[in-house]
């Protein structure tokens, strides 16, 4: 996680705008991700932060701009300094690279745990059932959850529910992982056993992005902090460094609230 | 043991003397119109004995079955294509949806069926106003064997299935709409094609807003059958039963015997439903409670 060598960009966007109508949301977000690191966005709501992560993933489309991850475009594919826009089939590959984590968790409540992590694999990457099983029941042990394999998400509490969404992603074996609010739906007693999962997979070497507001897991896990605001990047640094001696009037107005 | 601690409340319940006093009241009317009509000459219940079992009427109950299944199975295949084809991104599946659905909800079943009927007729002359002599003795072959063997049984299957597809259709539309979006969103996410997002994730949620209304649809198939004779096809129970009493001039027992048929199979259906509805309640913390 601390920075030895000079690392290789797992995410680089250059100069991204997105709008929704006359809704312009994204104002010219250029940053860039290392290879195993932790990145976190923090920002007041309707900065942006959400919609940003959602564009990494080609969830939205964005209007201008470039988004590449492991060096490849996202949602585009670039031939003699055109764009080229990906076939369905093509932008689907690239998702299956990188895990989201969704703030409500999006868990399928019509699979049990043990289904909701196998049916990418088997859907997706073709691998046969009984094999995906074995694996997800490694990850789902992994998550720490390997008590409630049968267990559909109505019987699970928000944080075990957030476990297997996390394991649902990681099930995929992706390159870079993205969390939207992870733990903004949880009870408060709760929140601890994802941000222990999320520990855990950053100390792995995962590279993450994080939208959240637990300034805690910024400070002790991130390798870098972003704070967002009006859909552009007004701070960015190490997160000891921003959460402790803010530049930006913003920054310390936003910060002043929330810790 | 908690009893000793916390003693149960002891209270008089709350009575309902008007609840008692309407439902006296109903099961008496019943009862006396049971009694009434059991006695009475015009029902006779003599015939009814004699042609519930009849091997026409079984034969003929039989094709109404036979009619609502395949129907019903076209009308929801062709339903969900058509649901799944209207949110498709394809702007060319959402027209042809659009306007299938526009067409055949628009249009009397009755009128679509006797058109159906009326299907080889009209491109009999269409195809005979083509002036290559090749051509018109092509399509005058196929124009007799579309009437000899494509029978009237599958023209009333076809009719009745396309335009209920057009009502299935809806309803699959309205149940894909009740799933939440954070579903598609955390598919597409772990890479799965729209299709089998579709496949696996939003088509199986939706059914359990889908199947209460299409066993609706099923219940009320199995009596529109008895329209086919506008095809015309007159195998189906009520065309059956009807021609019956034409000859024996007594309809009044003939009607009772298809409406016994009738209930008798909307009953089965009822059940029927009650365990998929159940099947389709997994994962529903509060529905399986409810339906066991």
């Amino acid at each position: 996680m601390s920075s030895t060598a000079p690392r290789e960009p797992m995410v680089v966007a250059e100069q991204v705008h997105k709008s929704f109508g006359s809704n312009h949301v994204l104002r010219g977000i250029s940053l860039e991700v290392s290879r195993g690191e932790v990145m976190c966005l923090v920002g007041p709501s309707g900065s942006g932060k959400s919609t940003f992560l959602r564009c990494i993933n080609h969830l939205e489309k964005i209007n201008s701009g470039r988004i590449s991850v492991d060096g490849t475009l996202i949602g585009y594919r670039e031939n003699n300094g055109k764009l080229y826009e990906l076939s369905a089939r093509e932008a689907a590959a690239q998702r299956a690279g990188i895990g989201m984590v969704f703030q409500r968790f999006n868990l399928f409540p019509h699979m049990t745990a043990l289904q909701n992590v196998t049916t990418g694999m088997v859907r997706v990457q073709g691998i046969n059932q009984s094999d995906a099983e074995i694996e997800a029941k490694k990850i789902l042990e992994r998550v720490g959850l390997s008590e409630k394999l049968g267990h559909y998400p109505a019987h699970l509490s928000g944080g075990q529910q957030q476990r297997v969404a996390i394991a649902r992603s990681l099930a995929m074996r992706p390159k870079l992982m993205l969390f939207d609010e992870p733990t903004s739906a949880l009870d408060p007693e709760l929140v601890g056993e994802v941000l222990d999962v999320m520990k855990e997979l950053a100390s792995t070497g995962m590279t993450m992005i994080v939208v959240t507001h637990e300034m805690g897991f910024a400070r002790e896990v991130a390798d870098s902090l972003i704070f967002m605001d009006g859909g552009v990047v007004v701070e960015s640094g190490k997160p000891i460094d921003v959460l402790n001696n803010p530049q930006e009037a913003r920054t310390k107005s936003f910060l002043s609230k929330v810790l | 043991m908690q009893s000793t601690n916390h003693p149960p409340i002891k209270a008089v319940p709350l009575r309902h003397p008007f609840r008692w006093a309407v439902a006296l009241f109903l099961v008496l009317s019943a009862a006396a119109f049971i009694v009434d009509a059991a006695h009475r000459s015009a029902y006779d219940w003599k015939s009814f004995r004699k042609y519930i079992f009849d091997t026409r009427v079984l034969q003929a109950a039989g094709v109404t079955l036979a009619l609502t299944a395949l129907a019903m199975t076209f009308a929801i295949t062709l339903g969900i294509s058509l649901a799944v084809m209207r949110r498709s991104p394809n702007p060319v599946f959402r027209s042809v949806s659009w306007l299938f659905i526009w067409i055949f909800r628009g249009t009397p079943v009755y009128v679509q069926l006797v058109f159906w009927g009326l299907l080889s007729t009209i491109y009999h002359s269409f195809f005979v106003g083509i002036p290559d002599i090749h051509f018109n003795n092509f399509y005058l072959g196929f124009h007799q064997a579309i009437s000899q063997n494509f029978s009237l049984f599958w023209i009333a299957v076809i009719g009745l299935s396309l335009n209920e597809a057009a009502y299935m259709a809806e309803i699959v539309r309205a149940g894909l709409l009740s799933v939440d979006a954070g579903q598609e969103e955390a598919a597409t996410s772990i890479g799965m094609s729209w299709w089998a997002t579709m496949r696996y994730v939003v088509i199986p949620q939706a059914m359990r807003i889908i199947i209460p209304p299409t066993g609706n649809e099923i219940v009320s198939m199995l009596k529109t059958t008895s329209l086919v004779t506008a095809v015309p096809l007159v195998t189906d129970l009520y065309a059956r039963t009807r021609d019956i009493s034409a000859e024996t001039y007594n309809p009044i027992p003939l009607l009772l015997v298809a409406s016994a048929w009738y209930l008798a199979f909307t009953t089965i259906l009822m059940v029927i439903q009650y365990y998929i509805e159940k099947r389709f309640a997994r994962g529903q913390a509060t529905l399986m409670a409810a339906a066991s």
